[in-house]
């Protein structure tokens, strides 16, 4: 298949794999700020081919596992109310709120439908009159294009009973957080292909003037991340610090203009809540004064007791790359993908899932 | 700089409680992967006992006056009800055959019981049961009795199919996870993923350019052939769960290593790439007419080519091998890297069969 297999082919791996081994002289930490590049690196095994003076850590860039569990409650919550329909993607269903999921919403009577697009979800609201249809608009920049869409789409042709339940984050901001956090260790980022697919990669050019750190634009398939590891390591052993593209099939340096013009007209800059690390200062999404009330927490402000967290796992620190799943001493026994005890290990970008999934025990890997 | 303040190493890094389980049934339960097996272990084998059922195959195989009979029941609840290459009917027939055929017995009668929601519309149920009695026919097998259940409207959706079916064991023939050995090889009888594919492209929102139509279709021809080409160890229908959950209850019956290769797997371009863009794995996606084969390695080839002069079996590879070690399911991949390949934890497509 084109575009998949030549990005698969063993060979071209291997000769990566040489090239890298070939140029790097000392220890060095490089963070791949995407879960679904985390997947793929753990999936195919590129972290144990890697020599060993390469650190690999895992980055936020999973959008359910840093989804506060306040948000999670308010859509259970928003599930349960009889006149509203909740619509989300599929792998938001699994993240444990407080006391329960969306899966348990269902089972216990809420309408939660899993929908592929949030067009789908106003087309739901269009044939559903009566009732309330509330999207849960999870994600970085890639997704905020087609949620800002859905708004506006409702918004002219006069679906009112269409609302988002608004959990955006933004990518730069969260690097900056963990590059300034006491401690931090990454040196070098893969920056998030698909996020940069849609806002370029002007706003990386100061983080990594700045902060002296080399950012390398990267996809997803094995060898995109290879090339990606590579021109970051030549970056660090000849004391560069840019912002470079590796995935120039999809990203441009100004991104995706009329996507880009469409969430600015819906959606503006806040702070935001992330799961496990914190409120970062402008790192997120809402909806601006025109197209407010089609925000779900305007129309169910919340209610009840605040939302509770345990202490067992340390999400926080897996999420800034100062952790690795396996380090947890939860993982694999007491947290699995059947029972979660944190969200890394539910998503398909999950951190903590993707070690799972490829076998990484603690005995096994940990060092 | 914007953010810097917030991360402070006093700052609480919390996860939430793990959550009460088993409170209620989930559509996980109904899966085909882990939950689904941890609920016939734990609620249901210890209910009814029993070595037969215990065995967990496709089909009970029981021996009944010097006759061995297989038997097997199956529900049919697959969301749309016509879906490209199949339908709801043609499947419940095809499903419980192809349950008895992979336990090495040739199907013979057929039951079916319909559970109708009020209101659909009686050509939708007459197209259904058309189609049931052609499956019948292909497949070999007279459908001899049968119940009709009608509930009020919104108490099912549209219309669900149980069938069972019996067949008859034939002498000599012997299959079963316990007689996997290290050293047999696997076969694949044919490219996976495409039933499960072409009931997601008739789901709300999504469509692909190229149609791609359920594997639908009797096993027997092809097993028969099989069967006697040479050693057969196993043979498994890989339905709900895909192959990746039917190697994994095979490592787990047997108590040994299966190891496949990624690139070894037969997949039809157009499932590949829908696959890709919904991020499924095909290897987990469910098949309506592909069986996997443990073999002997000294008769692989043999019956490879045995499974390849059946039309159904025209694409069937010898994907990898059983060794010794601790039950385990491992995937070799592209690059040549060893990883597990797990059971599903839960649902990857709800209602597919």
């Amino acid at each position: 298949m084109r575009f998949v297999d030549e990005y698969r082919d063993g060979a071209i791996a291997r000769r990566l794999l040489d090239e890298i081994r070939g140029m790097v002289t000392r220890d060095w930490t490089i963070m791949e700020v995407c879960g679904g590049q985390t997947h793929t690196l753990v999936r195919s095994g590129i972290d144990e081919l890697l020599p060993p003076q390469i650190r690999l850590v895992h980055g936020p860039g999973c959008p359910v596992c840093v989804t506060p569990v306040a948000l999670i409650d308010e859509a259970i919550a928003i599930a349960k109310r009889p006149e509203c329909i909740l619509t989300s993607f599929g792998d938001m269903l699994r993240v444990p709120g407080s006391s329960e999921d969306l899966h348990m919403a269902r089972a216990a009577g809420g309408d939660v439908r899993v929908v592929y697009s949030p067009l789908d979800a106003v087309e739901i609201a269009r044939r559903n009159p009566g009732r309330t249809v509330v999207f849960f608009a999870v994600g970085f920049e890639t997704t905020a294009p087609a949620n800002a869409s859905a708004v506006k789409l409702a918004h002219d042709t006069g679906v009112e009973n269409f609302a988002l339940l608004v959990a955006h984050v933004l990518v730069p901001p969260a690097m900056m957080a963990i590059l300034v956090s006491p401690g931090n260790r990454v040196q070098g980022f893969l920056a998030p292909g698909h996020v940069c697919a849609v806002q370029g990669f002007t706003e990386y050019e100061p983080i990594a003037r700045d902060f002296g750190t080399p950012i390398v634009v990267t996809g997803f398939e094995p060898i995109d991340l290879l090339e990606g590891i590579r021109m970051v390591v030549a970056q660090l052993e000849e004391g560069r610090a840019e912002v470079e593209n590796q995935y120039v099939r999809a990203v441009t340096r100004e991104g995706n203009v009329p996507a880009r013009r469409v969430v600015a007209e819906v959606f503006e800059v806040c702070d935001r809540a992330w799961r496990g690390i914190g409120v970062i200062e402008k790192s997120g999404f809402r909806l601006t004064e025109t197209y407010r009330h089609h925000d779900a927490e305007v129309r169910f402000p919340r209610e009840g007791a605040p939302a509770s967290e345990s202490e067992v796992c340390i999400a926080g620190e897996v999420l800034r790359g100062r952790a690795r799943p396996h380090d947890c001493p939860a993982f694999g026994e007491r947290c699995t993908p059947e029972h979660p005890l944190g969200a890394p290990m539910v998503s398909n970008e999950g951190a903590c899932a993707a070690y799972f999934l490829a076998g990484r025990s603690r005995a096994e890997v940990s060092t | 700089m914007n953010g810097g303040s917030v991360l402070d190493d006093g700052f609480a890094l919390r996860c939430p409680v793990p959550l009460p389980l088993g409170a209620q049934v989930l559509l996980g339960h109904g899966s085909g992967g882990k939950l689904t097996a941890q609920l016939i272990r734990e609620l249901f084998v210890p209910v009814f006992g029993g070595d037969e059922l215990a065995r967990l195959g496709d089909a009970a195989v029981v021996e009944a006056n010097g006759v061995r009979l297989a038997f097997t029941t199956d529900a049919f609840v697959v969301k749309p009800m016509f879906f490209p290459g199949s339908d709801i009917g043609a499947l419940a027939v095809y499903g419980t055959v192809n349950d008895l055929a992979v336990m090495g017995a040739e199907p013979l009668f057929l039951s079916a019981a319909f559970i109708v929601e009020e209101g659909l519309p009686l050509e939708q149920l007459g197209a259904v049961v058309g189609s049931m009695a052609e499956a019948c026919e292909r497949s070999g097998v007279k459908l001899v009795t049968g119940d009709t259940k009608v509930v009020e409207r919104g108490s099912a959706d549209g219309l669900f199919v149980t069938t069972s079916g019996v067949g008859v064991v034939p002498d000599g023939v012997d299959v079963g996870p316990e007689r996997c050995r290290p050293g047999d090889r696997v076969i694949v009888s044919g490219p996976v993923g495409s039933h499960g594919v072409a009931v997601m492209s008739r789901r709300a929102g999504i469509s692909f350019e190229t149609e791609v139509a359920s594997d639908s279709a009797p096993l027997t021809p092809l097993v028969r052939a099989m069967l006697a080409a040479g050693e057969i160890h196993c043979l498994r229908d890989a339905t709900r769960g895909g192959l990746a959950s039917v190697l994994n209850e095979l490592a787990e019956a047997s108590g040994i290593v299966f190891t496949v290769s990624e690139s070894a797997v037969p997949v039809l371009g157009p499932v590949r790439a829908a696959c890709e863009m919904l991020g499924l794995d095909p290897l987990y996606v469910a098949n309506e007419g592909v069986c996997v084969a443990v073999v002997a390695d000294k008769d692989a080839e043999t019956v490879l080519a045995a499974a390849r002069a059946e039309p159904l079996g025209a694409e069937a590879e010898i994907v990898g091998e059983v060794t010794e070690g601790r039950a385990a399911v491992r995937l070799r991949t592209g690059l040549g890297t060893m990883r597990p390949l797990l059971m599903l934890a839960g649902d990857q497509l709800p209602r597919i069969c």
